[in-house]
Order: structure tokens, then sequence, then C-alpha cells
């Protein structure tokens, strides 16, 4: 039914709305960019579910051809499926699967109606944010392996790694935080109630036993927000001061304490009406600023390890049959069968076929490495051509690639004890604080006695802290948001104040300033004629090989002409009679047919017609857009550096762009660059490490800050502290600069606070300090200082954001940029 | 005046119901997911239309089953 239509106008893909190139598939009288994209309309159709269309005129799953044939058969597994189980009684089934592909509201309709298409799903729901789909299925009609190829059918493909088998984290710290602000809440909205007869004029006239009544009711009130909202600030000011560190939660609780104390004084002697309104007020704003700050990005991942990497489970081979396994239980001497596209989980040796590994992601070496039976292979390579085997050499957690990771994991506890601006400023404060204080009761304990103790309470409570606790969480929060609207995703808050502090800026090369699906090619050789060129082009588009496909898409001016005799060798290249004539295209060893290796370093595909040698295609790394630009603006400020795993055959090309005093090094193993990081370190710089492989793991997490580029953000991407989309790569100048002024911004807050606590210590120190100035300065400064900090840092990034718009007119379409689509489908 | 602890005492119980009612909703995960379900109030129009169908079906083929028996 699908027919391959030639030469008609790119049109868009009825399902995913992409370029459909050339070739569109036609199904239906509608164009499909692909086969899996018509596939899925068919299902959907067959099925009418087609208003999955109406919600959404191009919903778009992006399709991956991958086989999924034997991918999920682990799950057949009964030890592996029901560590995934949330919920199973009897043949009912929960279990919730991590969809990177779910985008849109589209993906919701479809996935929440997979039971047209399997009666045996019983119930699916979306989770959007978190990026999954909670199915309940009866197992008695539906396996989950089936329910998970069900899905990657119709293109959303569920990704299970070790790490889900992992006990599930604890995602209550979340919840529990709301339950404190709604109980906080509750009492803070009730106290005001109850004290406001104080603040109105002629409170005095109320009779004595509504007083004590709304007295008692305050003090009530004001015990689970104490004990239950606020107990985080006092046993975090507790552990800091049990280590000798003063954070800020030891001048908070200070204030805390002492407000209680002074207010039940005051009721429970009938002497006054206490502060109980202004002490909840100050939990329920600190904790809606913890809120604020702790708000992230759920669906992305910031701490891959290996585990999130590896597949749960490979074919085993025993006697002659395969059998699947968790790749935790592989043990040495093991024989197991890795087929296209599939992953090497431990250190092996080949025994059987022929092993083109790439090891892209574990090097960041692009060229695929031909292997043959005897030669070792490492963990993390990914195996491309057909199915080999392999004896294991070293368990999965001693393998090479897991011993880097578990080495850089040492290191962690060197970072955490990154002091932050604001526990600087606290340990000062809190000194001085209690120094006015004690200083106000003392010149009372000379003049007025009865004011002594009240003035140093009223100094201890009025300068706590409130609105300079807030600043920062408001400041730094609403800067992390603005940053993510603009493409860049930071783990916390608190790496703004890293981000602001960099001084150093070191990159990868491969994947991170040239871009991983762009690929400029240039011919050298014998001038070649329009046939020539034609007969180049029809031999390359019977190949799914990726340089296959880049050649094709560069010859897209020549018409494909009829191939006879076409033959493809595996990793070596294509032959076919064009025209009467014999067409050769490939690897040098290939067409020069001589053992030559290819020297130059850079990827090449010789041609030759007759048996004559023309030349070469020479298909070398397109740097991303903006890159020039971006390093002369980031040269005067930052030291720069560029790591990278692959040989040095860019050098010159790279000094171009690089200013002289900047250190360009290449052939870096993983190891190489994270020990260069830390050398970098120890000389006292801060350092930014942007990276995209794992070969960057290591460096990413010893670095002050390490951000992880990533085309598709969901995909997977190594442990980080952000991940920054790389369409916005160029802007990374302007993140910096808007971290820079964030923390400007909390300067200037706190500043501000200053001047709060001013004020309030001179009413303190005067013991004149009344419960209703208390119960006016600290809601007003708190809202005050929120309001500044959230305002400003809107303002900056807005600021920035229309100057990117008119930016974003001038620069021009990118060059020939190949679409990834095709790289994965041909 | 008295009537002031009373209302006291019932404001206490409505706003405490408010709080075991947030409490419940953050318990439920009602705050986990705040996108979805605004889409998925507009999906249940062609379900209807589905059971609807289904349901037509289900009497006329009930119909035509007991015309048979007659």
């Amino acid at each position: 039914m699908t027919k391959i239509a030639e030469d008609t106008k790119n049109e868009a893909c009825i399902h995913c709305g992409d370029d459909c190139g050339k070739h569109p598939v036609i199904w239906d009288g509608k164009p499909f960019c692909c086969s899996g994209c018509s596939t899925v309309y068919q299902l959907l159709n067959e099925n009418e579910l087609c208003s999955y269309y109406n919600i959404e005129s191009t919903p778009g799953i992006r399709v991956e051809e991958g086989k999924f044939k034997e991918k999920y058969a682990f799950l057949d597994d009964e030890e592996i499926s029901s560590k995934l189980y949330e919920f199973s009684e009897d043949a009912i089934r929960k279990v919730s699967l991590y969809i990177p592909g779910i985008h849109c509201s589209s993906c919701i309709w479809l996935l929440e109606h997979l039971n047209v298409l399997n009666k045996a799903v019983l119930k699916s729901t979306v989770n959007f944010v978190k990026k999954e789909v909670t199915v309940t299925f009866n197992s008695e009609e539906l396996s989950l392996r089936e329910l998970a190829e069900l899905l990657a059918s119709i293109h959303y493909i569920p990704e299970i790694t070790l790490d889900n088998l992992q006990e599930k984290k604890n995602q209550d710290a979340n919840k529990k935080l709301l339950y404190k602000i709604g109980v906080a809440g509750f009492s803070f909205g009730n106290i005001m109630l109850l004290s406001l007869p104080e603040y109105v004029p002629g409170s005095e006239y109320l009779e004595s036993h509504f007083k004590s009544f709304f007295g008692m009711m305050n003090f009530l009130l004001v015990l689970p927000v104490l004990f239950y909202s606020g107990n985080d600030y006092i046993i975090s000011a507790f552990k800091g001061l049990k280590h000798k560190f003063i954070n800020i939660d030891v001048p908070i609780s200070l204030g805390i304490i002492t407000l209680f104390i002074q207010s039940s004084f005051e009721i429970f002697t009938s002497t006054g009406s206490g502060y109980m309104d202004s002490l909840t007020g100050l939990i329920f704003f600190l904790l809606i600023g913890k809120w604020y700050q702790s708000k992230s990005y759920q669906a992305l991942s910031f701490e891959r390890d290996y585990r999130s990497y590896f597949p749960v489970a490979v074919s085993k081979i025993v006697d002659d049959k395969e059998e699947s396994t968790q790749i935790n239980k592989l043990k040495k001497g093991d024989i197991i069968l890795i087929r296209n596209q599939e992953l090497i989980p431990a250190d092996a040796i080949l025994t059987k076929g022929e092993a083109l590994i790439d090891y892209s992601f574990v090097t960041g070496e692009s060229r695929s490495v031909l292997k043959s039976i005897g030669d070792h292979l490492f963990a993390g390579g990914k195996q491309v051509g057909g199915a080999i085997e392999m004896c294991i050499e070293k368990e999965v957690v001693q393998s090479r690639l897991t011993q880097l990771w578990n080495q850089s994991e040492d290191k962690e506890i060197y970072f955490s004890k990154l002091n932050s601006l604001i526990d600087q400023i606290s340990k000062y404060f809190t000194i001085i604080v209690i120094a006015i204080g004690a200083l106000a009761g003392f010149y009372w304990l000379l003049n007025d006695t009865s004011k002594a103790v009240f003035a140093f309470t009223s100094v201890l409570i009025v300068a706590c802290p409130c609105a300079l606790a807030l600043s920062s969480p408001f400041a730094l929060g609403n800067t992390m948001r603005m940053l993510g609207r603009l493409g860049i995703y930071l783990k916390g808050a608190d790496i703004v104040e890293a981000l602001s502090g960099i001084d150093t800026i070191v990159f990868d090369k491969t994947g991170t300033i040239t871009q991983a699906d762009a690929v400029s090619v240039k011919y050298d050789g014998e001038d070649l004629s329009k046939e020539d060129f034609d007969a180049v082009k029809s031999l390359a588009r019977h190949s799914s090989h990726v340089l296959s496909t880049i050649l094709y898409d560069h010859l897209g001016n020549y018409s494909a002409k009829k191939v006879d005799e076409f033959k493809e060798m595996v990793s070596l290249g294509l032959t076919g009679k064009i025209e009467g004539r014999d067409v050769k295209i490939g690897s040098a060893s290939f067409v020069l047919d001589s053992k030559a290796e290819n020297l130059s370093g850079s990827t090449e595909v010789y041609v030759s017609i007759d048996g004559n040698v023309k030349g070469r295609f020479i298909m070398s790394n397109q740097y991303r857009t903006g890159l020039n630009e971006l390093i002369s603006s980031l040269s005067s400020n930052y030291g720069l550096h560029v790591l990278s795993g692959d040989n040095d055959a860019e050098k010159s090309i790279l000094a171009e762009i690089f200013p002289k005093n900047s250190s360009l090094l290449f052939n870096q193993s993983p190891k190489e660059k994270l020990e260069y990081i830390q050398a970098l370190k120890e000389s006292g710089k801060k350092i930014l490490m942007i990276g995209d492989g794992l070969n960057d793991a290591g460096a990413l997490k010893v670095s002050d800050v390490g951000i992880s580029i990533a085309d598709d953000i969901y995909h997977f991407s190594p442990a980080c502290d952000a991940i920054l989309e790389a369409s916005k790569f160029q802007e990374l100048k302007r993140f910096l600069s808007i971290s820079k002024k964030g923390m400007w911004v909390v300067k200037l807050s706190f500043l501000l606070s200053f001047a709060y606590n001013l004020v309030g210590l001179y009413f303190a120190v005067q013991g004149i300090l009344s419960p209703i100035v208390a119960a006016l300065l600290m809601p007003v400064s708190s809202i005050s200082v929120v309001a500044f900090a959230s305002f400003t840092t809107s303002y900056f990034a807005r600021n920035k954001e229309s100057k990117e718009f008119k930016n974003k007119k001038e620069v021009l379409p990118s060059v020939g940029k190949l679409s990834k689509k095709r790289v994965q489908l041909n | 005046m008295s009537v002031i602890f009373v209302l006291i005492a019932v404001s206490m119980v409505v706003a405490g119901g408010f709080l075991i009612g947030f409490l419940w909703a953050v318990k439920k995960g009602q705050y986990e997911d705040t996108y979805s379900p605004s889409v998925r109030i507009l999906f249940d129009d062609q379900e209807i239309k589905d059971q609807e169908e289904s349901k037509t079906k289900d009497i006329k083929e009930d119909e035509s089953k007991s015309s048979e028996e007659k």
C-alpha cells in the first residue's frame, strides 16, 4: 500500500509535522516523513483513534526506529517485572513507565486510550510533569513485555533501566513540605484573626476573659507550627551548632524560640498578648520560600549514573539458547549476545562475529572501531552492524566505565562544603545580633531593670532574618525559572550562585562545540562529471549507513539512477552497476584495494568508477552556529579550554576560533579530563565544564558547575548540575550574565532587609517594641523583599529575552542541517 | 457577647475542614501533575459517543435476540 513517491514538493508529515524530504511515504493519500509515522497513523486509523490528530494539528511523537523485537525480553523475567509493579493482586497489575516521548496533549489523549488498542489495559493515566504513564492491566491477557512493546509500537518507547529497579526515590519530601505549609497557613490565618482585636483602637476595653481565651487559643494553634512546620529549622540549626558551624537557620531558630518563649510568658502571666501572629507568619513565609526554591524540573534527571545508561538485561547464551539475564548477574566467562545498536554492558572478549564498535559515548571519538575475534571490548561501546557474541571478562561493577563513575563519586564530599553567600553572612549576622541584644540588655540593666530582659528578647525577635532568609530563595529560584524558560535547566537554585562565580570555561569538543547531527561534506580529487555524481547518489540511496545518508543528502541536486547488482559490504562500502559502469564507494581499504589505513584522521568516503579511484568525500563536524561570536565574547572575561577525546585533526580550525591563550588538548581519556579539571581547580579557578557524553561524566562532576548539552533534554545525559538545550548553546554568555545579575539582586535584597532590621532594632533597643510593630514590620519586610527579588530578576531575564528575540531574526538559517530523523531511519 | 465563643468554635471547625481537605488533596497527589487534568477534561466527548454507540448496538442486539427467541 505504501509507495515511495519521487520528486514531489516537500510536505509536512501528517503525523509529526516534520519535513518529509524528497520522498514522502504516502498512505491513504497523506504524506508521511517515514514508514514509522505512517505505521502509527495506520494503527490509529484502524482503531478509529484518529481524533488524535484533531487535538493538535501535528502532534508528532518522535519516531525512533529501534528494533524492539528482543529489547523488552527481560520483562518476561518474573524477578525483574515484579520489582517494577506498584500494585499486584490476582491478575491485576499496575506499573508506571517513564516515557520521554510524552510532549503534548495528544500524547496524553492517546496514552489514556490504550484500552482501545488493547482490551487488557484497564486504565492508563498520564503524569505529564513526570512524563510517566501509569497503566493498570490484566496480566493474564497481556504481559508486561507485550505492554512495553505495544507502547513502543506506537512510538512511545518506555525507558526501563537498571535505575527503575532500585528502590523508588523518596518523593514524599515535596508532599511533606506542602503538609507543613498547610498547617502553618491554617494556624497563621486563625491566629491573625484572634490577634486582630489587640490592634484596633479600643482594645483596652476588651473584657479580660476574652483576652485570656484568645491568648490560649493562640498558644494552642502555635504548637503544631512550632513543632511540626518549623521543626526543620530548629533541627538544622542544632545540627549546624553541633558541627561548630553557624548557618542561616541558627538566627532563624533563635528568633523563633525567643518569640515563642516571650509570647508564652506574656500569655500565661496575662501581661500582654504576645507575638504569636509574627511567629506563625514567619514560619509560613519561610516555608513558602522553601517551596518556591525547591520546585524543580521533575522530568529531567540530573543524577544519572551507569545504571540508567545500561539496559536492564542482555541475552546470555546457555547451551546454544538465548536467555535473558539481568546485567548485574553476569559473571566472568558468560557468553552474551549483542545485537545491532545494543550496548556492551561489561568488559569482554569478542568470540563470534565482526564487531564495529561505536565508543562515542565513552571516549568522544566519533569514528567506529573495527574489532575482530579475540579483541578486547570495553563496556559502554555500542555495536553497529550484525549480532556479535562475546565472553565476559569482568563483572559490570568492575568494568572500566563503571569504575570511572565510582572514581568521580568519591569526590562528591569535597563539594558539599561549598559555602554559600548566605551562610557566610549569617555567621556574622548572628554574632552581631546577639552582641547588640546583650548591649541593649546591659544598658537597661543599669538604667531600668524592668526593661532589660524585654529589650534583649526584642532584639532577637526583630532581627530574626526572615527577609534575609527569603531574599535568596526567591531571587535565585526566580532566576532559575527564567533560565529554564530560556533553555538551560538547573538542578537547583544554588547553581545560580555557583554559575555567577565562574572564571574558567572548559569545553568538550565532539557534540559540544560541534553539532552532533550536522556534517559538512567536501569533495577532494579528480573532477567528477554530473553522471559521476548521479552514480554516487544512486548508490548511496540504497544503503542505510549513516555516511550514505549524509552523502545522499549532500548530493541533493543530482538525480538518482537505477542500480544493478547492488551489493553492500558491512562496514566497508557499496558497489553497483549504474548505466553500465562499475561504481564503488566506501572506506579507503575497500576502494583502494589495499591495507592502507585512513591516516588523516577525518571521516572519508572514497569513490572509484570502473576501477579508477576518482577521489574522496571528506566529512567533518559542523561547529555549532554562533560559536565564533560566543567564544570571542567570552574570551575577554573567562579562561577558555578545550578538552577533546578526538584526535587533533581539527586543531588548526579550533586554534583560529579560540584566543591564543586558551589551551586546546586532544586525545584526552575520560580520566585525563577529570584530572585536568582537578588540577585547574587546585590552582584556584572556578570551573564551568560543558560536555555531552559519558566520557565527560567525571569531569562534569568535579567541576564547580557541570553543564550537559543535549539535543533532546529528556534523553540520556550524564550526571550534571544543569542541562542546556543544544539550540541555545550560543546564548551561554547571556546565561552567565543573568546568573551574575541574579546574585546582584540577592545582595541588594540583603541590603534592603538590613535596612528593615535597623528600623526594628531602633524600637527594640529602646525596649518599646510593641506586638503591632513586630506584626507589621515582619510581613511588610518579607513581602517587599520577595517582591523586589522576584520582579528585578524577572526584569533582567525579560530584558534578555527581548534582545534575544531581535537577534534571532538576524541569524541566518543554519547550514545544511541534517534532520536527525533521517539518520535514525534510513 | 459569649456567642463569640460559639462563633470561634464554628469557624475553627470550618477552617479545620479546609485544612483536612488540603492535606487530603496533597496526599492524593493532586498537586503533582497540574497539566494533564486540564487536558483530560476535554477528552470525554468521544468516549461518551462511543459508549452510546455500543449501548445502542447492545440494545439492537438484544432486540434481535429477543425477536429470535420469540
